[in-house]
């Protein structure tokens, strides 16, 4: 009889369209723009930069599972997205081999060896990146150019083209911010400006955050009190909050890093208050730190308090209006 | 000049106002959270409901649910008549069961049910003559029973309700003295997909979804009624809307259009979306002063009250990739699945599942030889691709489950407690306060199956409270 191969399985018998790997590759698709970017700014050792990362993410997931005799995981592309936003956080033109031991890393001993996809406490590729600075601060740190095109360029006039100073780098050693800084909002907009490979343009990474909200995979609660944060603290403090949005990693930072689902809090609460938190840490680094830039620590600060973050801040439950009398 | 400024700021005003409640509220008639999965009703809605062929056999199951077995009042080579009680429960929870055809009662004993469980049934040879009980006579001078004779004609007819969960209709009726009850609730969302089964009732005899609701609405003692109906049924609307203008006196039956969203049909969201209140967790609808009863349940009131005819036929939408000729088919309550799949052409194709209700929180039954319910609105049959399931992945906290719950809970975290055994933990992450629409499951792009752990942490909790209970008695 037919009927002795049905399967009996719990409801839902329906189950949605999107999977777990389709959203790590829309992921990788929302990269794209600012990788492109990147490339297009910083030359070919940017292209090779990004090639490592991948190579050193995906390589190390693939080797440490079959050493250790689990399933190899590397088909559903979180591995990918590690590596590209390894690659983007660290300077353009950083040695290869520091960009694939950052992979190694992060996910060997970030991702791994707390268990894999889904249990990480912290965000791979900050980490990852933390790592490679911590381990090798005078090459993963001066690997910072100004792109080609920005020489000659009007705005420029008065920045030292050889330095490789960013930004940030500048506003913190006070070489620029005693005059208006307007003039640099339309450069850090498209990217022109001296920058990690891919947190430089704006534009892309906008490009790319909205394909990721049009997507439903993010929503804009995490990147929207995080940069505003941003905004109100350091205007707050007397400095153009444009610039301090535009620049830096602040944008990467805020919907592609901060946004990782594994670390970041799971209910809309919650994601408000990481978001604002992420967003005063990253404004007082860069006001009153020792870095110009604060976003990577800002955000595996916030982090590492994740899991309070879940158990004390709950959402309200349905009928849950006002107390009944 | 300042007309225009003042209409200049007005306009400002108002569409940020407009921003506000797109980004924060949502349109009326709806709740937040939820799903619109894809909804697959077109093959059957359209069509009009058909009688089912006799039955070679109907098995009247003795249980339904834990609560409530029932005692058979035949035996083995009994001849019995359609309508005729046949089996009566012990206490004053459940209600009887009433012989669907008149026949020879064939055996009284153990059988498969849908569930893949043994129970005890009573199974009957219909003669084919359909020879109707002398009991089965419609109710004269409904205007001068009180209510409890009301409730209790309700109940001696086997009234549940016909949404799925066959909770008894009588119970539902008869509140507590305190409460203060103002409007009775027609659920005719059916929200689930592929099902058409109250579509159909409502388009075909609005006439007798009014009179039951105004029968329903004299036995709690209520003067205004809302059948609340998701719009995608518009045609439905419609026909309700002429049946309550063209309704003699009996209070006040409006027909609500609501959101097409899952899980618009529970009955908490649907109080919300049609009624604007707010039932608090852990209470039940009379708390806002709302009775909720299903559309079928409406129809099988007025058929007992005008008709006379206690609970034997439902409609069941047969349907599915795996059915040849889905149809509606108003069917006698025990008639097996298979004959019902025969009638709509049999299976097309290699069946992968049979699931009795609809796909989001239907159950799988493991051979299509088991007898339909009084809860059975659906017969889904798909096919064996559709049926493929899928390896759980890693969870990744994305986070879908928790904005897709409507009951606002954290499905990812209760499936953490559950599978490690922390049932305080779940307990107080509210799993008690699920609904078990299987949103969070659907949604969970690791395939997790979120809804099944939560239905055993609800088990667990549930036990451990009587458990409890049962110490503290001693």
């Amino acid at each position: 009889m037919a009927d002795t191969k049905l399967i009996v399985t719990p409801a839902p018998h329906l189950r949605g369209n999107i999977d777990t790997p389709t959203l790590m590759r829309d992921v990788v698709i929302a990269l794209l723009p600012a990788c492109v970017a990147g490339v297009y700014f910083f030359g070919t050792p940017a292209l090779l930069s990004l090639i490592a990362g991948v190579v050193g993410c995906v390589g190390a997931e693939f080797v440490f599972q079959k050493l250790s005799a689990r399933p190899v995981t590397v088909g559903d592309w979180s591995a990918v997205v590690t590596g590209l936003l390894i690659a983007m956080v660290l300077p353009p033109h950083v040695p290869a081999w520091i960009v694939v031991l950052a992979g190694v890393f992060a996910i060997g001993i970030v991702k791994l060896l707390f268990g894999g996809l889904g249990y990480n406490v912290f965000n791979p590729a900050l980490a990852g990146r933390a790592f490679a600075t911590a381990a090798w601060s005078a090459l993963a740190t001066t690997g910072y150019i100004w792109p080609a095109s920005m020489e000659g360029a009007a705005w420029a006039r008065g920045i030292d083209a050889v330095t490789s100073a960013t930004p940030l780098t500048m506003l913190k050693m006070g070489e620029i911010g005693g005059t208006s800084m307007s003039r640099f909002y339309m450069p850090l907009f498209l990217g022109n400006v001296a920058g990690s490979l891919g947190e430089t343009s704006a534009l892309a990474l906008l490009i790319g955050a909205v394909y990721l909200l049009w997507r439903t995979h993010i929503s804009l609660r995490i990147p929207m009190s995080y940069i505003i944060t941003v905004a109100v603290v350091t205007a707050l403090y007397g400095q153009d909050p444009l610039f301090h949005v535009l620049s830096g990693g602040l944008i990467l930072g805020a919907f592609f890093m901060a946004t990782d689902y594994v670390t970041s809090p799971i209910n809309a609460k919650g994601q408000i208050i990481f978001g604002i938190g992420c967003g005063i840490l990253t404004a007082l680094i860069r006001l009153f730190g020792g870095y110009p830039e604060g976003v990577a620590y800002s955000i595996l600060i916030m982090n590492a308090a994740v899991p309070m973050i879940d158990r004390f801040v709950r959402p309200k439950r349905f009928g849950e209006v006002k107390a009944r009398a | 000049m300042l007309y225009c400024q003042v209409a200049w700021e007005v306009g400002v005003v108002s569409s940020l106002g407009v921003v506000y409640k797109g980004v924060r509220c949502m349109p009326r008639g709806s709740f937040r959270g939820g799903i619109h999965p894809p909804e697959n009703k077109s093959s059957t809605g359209g069509l009009p409901i058909v009688a089912a062929q006799q039955p070679s056999k109907v098995v009247v199951l003795l249980n339904m649910g834990a609560s409530c077995a029932l005692s058979s009042m035949v035996a083995r080579g009994d001849s019995v008549l359609k309508g005729q009680k046949i089996a009566d429960p012990a206490g004053r929870f459940g209600v009887p069961s009433h012989s669907p055809v008149s026949g020879k009662v064939t055996a009284v004993g153990t059988v498969r049910t849908g569930l893949g469980a043994l129970d005890q049934a009573i199974t009957i040879e219909p003669d084919g003559q359909d020879t109707l009980d002398v009991s089965c006579v419609p109710v004269e001078r409904v205007d001068k029973l009180s209510q409890a004779e009301m409730i209790d004609i309700i109940r001696e007819a086997g009234i549940v309700g016909m949404g799925g969960a066959q909770f008894p209709t009588h119970v539902k009726l008869t509140l507590p003295p305190n409460a203060k009850v103002d409007t009775l609730l027609i659920n005719g969302a059916e929200c689930e997909p592929y099902l058409t089964a109250d579509h159909r009732l409502m388009v075909e005899r609005p006439g007798d979804v009014v009179r039951g609701t105004q029968i329903l609405m004299k036995a709690i003692g209520v003067d205004r009624a809302v059948i609340g109906v998701e719009d995608n049924k518009p045609d439905a609307v419609e026909a309700l809307r002429r049946a309550t203008s063209e309704a003699s006196a009996g209070g006040v039956v409006e027909v609500v259009a609501v959101r097409t969203h899952y899980p618009q049909g529970s009955e908490k969201h649907l109080i919300k979306s049609t009624l604007g209140r707010d039932v608090a967790p852990g209470c039940l609808p009379f708390s806002v002063g709302v009775v909720v009863n299903n559309i079928g349940t409406a129809v099988a009131v007025a058929d007992r009250f005008d008709r006379g005819l206690p609970l034997i036929e439902r409609v069941v939408t047969v349907t599915g990739s795996g059915v040849a000729k889905p149809s509606n088919i108003m069917m006698k309550i025990g008639t097996p699945a298979i004959e019902l799949i025969e009638q709509c052409g049999g299976f097309a194709g290699d069946p992968g599942k049979i699931i009795f209700g609809g796909p989001m929180m239907g159950a799988a039954v493991p051979t299509a030889d088991v007898p339909t319910t009084k809860g059975t609105s659906g017969i889904l049959v798909l096919d064996r691709a559709e049926s493929r399931s899928v390896e759980p992945m890693p969870c990744i906290r994305c986070g879908r489950c928790v904005e897709g719950c409507p009951m606002h809970l954290e499905p990812a975290l209760l499936h953490q407690w559950s599978e490690a055994g922390l049932w305080s933990e779940a307990e107080a992450y509210h799993a008690l306060d699920c609904i078990e629409c299987g949103v969070c499951s659907y949604e969970c792009p690791s395939r997790r199956n979120l809804v099944q752990a939560i239905k055993y942490a609800k088990a667990e909790i549930g036990a451990r409270r009587r458990a409890a209970r049962e110490r503290g008695d001693k």
